[in-house]
């Protein structure tokens, strides 16, 4: 007993989780729907996905070194970040959009509000916005699945804005992920898949997901049908656009979410109501990342007002 | 809710030992409360087993008795589990024995003691809380309003600890005895006793022995045993926010203490030895022991040596709320309940990173507070806010800080914004 003894404060005990492994295992939830991505759309998915995560992680490095901050590539955050953009991107585009993306994701959607924790928005949607706002053209390009001479079709929930849906296009089809759309958005059963995961496994919770999809089902439901209210076709809304991507993967993201169970119900229902509006009334297709990232403005309201009851309070 | 890993297997199946008076016993000054005893002897006197050594007259009067007969070595500066340093009365032990004269009480003498007579014995005898606080138990009994509800903590929530368990199996009686006791200087009608499901042999025993006695089962998780965690369980009513439990006519008192009033006023026996664990992976005879106030912790680690690796980091008291030591001649007190060797790898401390807001210290909070929140207030000295986020209420459990990923240093800086926001 002659080496000092290790003086520090309580507990003694730790959990073995941490935010490396935490960020690496909702990466690895990602793995089936980024390899269906790659089956149903073909080897140019790879390269989007490559190109987002590895600028990344270079603006990542870049970042850190310039302010003399800690590196801390290996915390999975900027590769999960990268890969989520990758997710959101169509997979049928020129490689300099996802660098673009990519460095604008980490960059102004996470290092100037001060890196890891700190910002408000989800990065990886502030990239996608960014593109969607600086090139339309390329950002709603998408290829036919399984057709890998880059055929384009519209998507179905571009089709059904349109008024002119394939009526090929059954529920099966939607969910095995057969359809055009970005490259992690359209397989539905690898989504699933990984989300099961992290509910299980406890790193998401059910508030924010199913609260999120439910408002959607019920939204669509009422208001969606062309035959009047309570006609819509609400399995097609879940299966199609990028609400199950959003809903598990983006909606929960940690940082850009309130903290209580009440607060990330109120955050689903939310979502859920913007992404329905959009679909049905607004101008665009799809509404799910900008819904997410409107209530990400909002999460730090809802905490406010969502604290837990505290012990002993009338 | 967390499971934490319980590692009670070491000593649980493991009989009460004594271990032998020490040479040199080291009775702190500080026994509770932090407030500083006034010595009642001088070096070079004499002292018996069982003679006042110590007192105090602020408000809150109790005492403290030496363990063991010998001379006074000296009182000077010594460790101290909670303070660092503190000043204690140093006792040679000369090996004698020799008790202050004492006599056991009969049933009917004490069945004649009102609940004034009790509690007097129970000052006299330094009775204190021995779950950890060490609080002087006479005020706990001596309630400024109608008691209607008494329960006693057999939750023994902390992990590593098995020394409540114990005497829960060994001394049953004795504490039914000390309970009857306890309820008759409230006037508490109803009594509960409260322990985890991960202790059905002592369920058992509570269950055949105890008449009059609710035994209450609680399910296994850490911190069933804080008192207002147990009020809430046993009861199903809260402390309401900033009062004390007296407040809503409850008192809680654990097993410990309930033995050690039992000793007092059947036998006589003032405090001035308690049960406590000695555990962890690098030792090889991990214990529970009955331990002479002002042992060094030294001597109960060679006790339940030899050590299979060097400790890198030693607790007093359990896992989740201990405090490491870095002196292993610091005494056992009143209010110790154990020791913790862990080695290296399960003392590794790691870098506090960013807040990811994942919300885990939210979810388990037992009280409902926003740790993170709190954390990030207290780090820019926003008090207000601190308080806001609900700083007062934190009981200090630790669990926050269990569960972040981040290895964030929740509890304490809550525990500044507390200590900030109430000035
Ligand atoms: S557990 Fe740690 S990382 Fe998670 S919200 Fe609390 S402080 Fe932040
Ligand atoms: S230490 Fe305080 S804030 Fe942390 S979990 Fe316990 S009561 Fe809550």
């Amino acid at each position: 007993m002659n080496k000092p003894l290790i003086v520090n404060s309580w507990p003694h005990l730790h959990t073995k989780e941490s935010v490396k492994r935490i960020m690496w295992l909702v990466t690895l939830s990602l793995v089936p729907t980024g390899f269906m991505g790659v089956r149903i759309f073909g080897w140019n998915s790879l390269w989007v996905i490559a190109i987002s995560v590895s600028a990344a992680l270079a603006t990542e490095l870049i970042f850190q070194l310039l302010t003399r901050r800690k590196i801390t590539l290996g915390d999975g955050s900027a590769f999960l970040t990268g890969l989520l953009l990758a997710y959101n991107l169509p997979p049928e585009i020129p490689f300099w959009i996802p660098l673009v993306g990519s460095f604008f994701a980490i960059a102004i959607g996470k290092q100037v509000f001060g890196g890891l924790g700190q910002n408000i928005f989800n990065p990886a949607l502030v990239g996608r916005a960014f593109l969607v706002a600086s090139w339309p053209k390329y950002m709603t390009n998408f290829t036919r699945p399984f057709n890998y001479d880059a055929v384009t079709q519209a998507t179905p929930l571009a089709l059904l804005k349109e008024g002119s849906l394939e009526p090929h296009l059954s529920y099966l089809d939607l969910f095995l992920g057969y359809r055009g759309g970005c490259i992690g958005e359209v397989c539905i059963w690898a989504l699933l898949l990984g989300a099961a995961f992290l509910l299980i496994k406890g790193y998401i919770s059910w508030h924010t997901p199913f609260t999120y999809i439910g408002s959607v089902a019920v939204f669509t439901y009422a208001f969606g049908g062309k035959t009047g209210l309570f006609t819509g076709d609400w399995i097609f809304h879940l299966l199609t656009g990028g609400l199950i991507l959003g809903a598990f993967f983006m909606a929960t993201d940690y940082v850009t979410s309130p903290l209580t169970a009440k607060g990330q119900i109120i955050f689903g229902i939310g979502c859920g109501i913007l992404t329905s509006v959009i679909r049905i009334w607004g101008g665009y297709p799809e509404g799910v990342s900008y819904s997410i990232l409107m209530m990400n403005a909002a999460a730090p309201f809802i905490d406010r007002y969502t604290k837990n009851r505290i012990y002993g309070s009338k | 809710m967390v499971n934490l890993k319980e590692n009670k297997h070491r000593t649980e199946h493991k009989q009460i030992e004594s271990i032998p008076a020490p040479k040199r016993a080291y009775i702190s000054l500080n026994q509770q409360l932090k407030k500083s005893f006034s010595p009642l002897v001088k070096a070079g006197d004499q002292v018996l087993k069982g003679q006042k050594i110590a007192s105090i007259k602020e408000g809150i009067y109790s005492a403290i008795h030496s363990p063991i007969s010998g001379k006074i070595f000296s009182i000077q500066d010594s460790p101290h589990q909670v303070l660092g340093k503190g000043k204690a009365i140093i006792i040679d032990n000369d090996f004698q024995e020799k008790s202050v004269a004492t006599y056991l009480r009969t049933q009917k003498e004490i069945d004649s003691l009102d609940a004034q007579e009790l509690r007097a014995i129970i000052r006299e005898t330094g009775i204190v809380g021995l779950g950890g606080a060490g609080f002087p138990s006479y005020i706990k009994l001596t309630p400024p309003r109608p008691i209607h509800t008494l329960i006693i903590n057999g939750a023994e929530c902390e992990p590593y600890l098995t020394c409540d368990y114990r005497i829960m199996l060994e001394k049953t009686e004795e504490i039914i005895l000390g309970i009857g006791l306890i309820a008759r200087c409230l006037g508490a009608k109803d009594i509960y006793i409260g322990i985890e499901d991960n202790k059905p042999k002592a369920i058992e025993k509570f269950r055949s022995k105890g008449q009059g006695l609710k035994v209450k089962v609680l399910k296994s998780f850490y911190p069933q045993g804080g008192e207002k965690q147990i009020i809430k369980n046993i009861t199903n009513n809260e402390v309401e926010r900033g009062k004390l439990p007296f407040d809503s006519g409850v008192v809680v008192q654990n097993v410990g203490t309930a033995l050690s009033i039992y000793e007092a006023v059947y036998l006589n026996k003032p405090l001035f030895e308690r049960v406590m664990t000695v555990t962890g992976s690098c030792l090889v005879n991990p214990k529970n022991l009955k331990v002479c106030i002002g042992t060094p912790i030294k001597e109960l680690i060679d006790f339940c040596g030899p050590l299979k690796e060097n400790p890198a980091k030693i607790v007093i008291g359990g896992p989740m709320m201990g405090i490491a030591q870095n002196n292993v001649m610091t005494p056992v007190i009143k209010s110790t309940t154990g020791v913790i060797l862990f080695n290296k790898k399960e003392a590794q401390t790691t870098d506090e990173e960013p807040c990811i807001r994942c919300a885990a210290c939210v979810r388990e909070c037992p009280v409902g507070l926003m740790p993170c929140m709190i954390n990030l207030a207290s780090i820019k000295q926003l008090w207000p806010q601190a308080k806001d986020f609900g700083a007062l209420d934190c009981i200090e459990c630790g669990l926050c800080s269990y569960v972040c990923p981040a290895n964030r240093r929740l509890v304490q800086s809550i525990k500044m914004a507390k200590l900030e926001a109430i000035v």
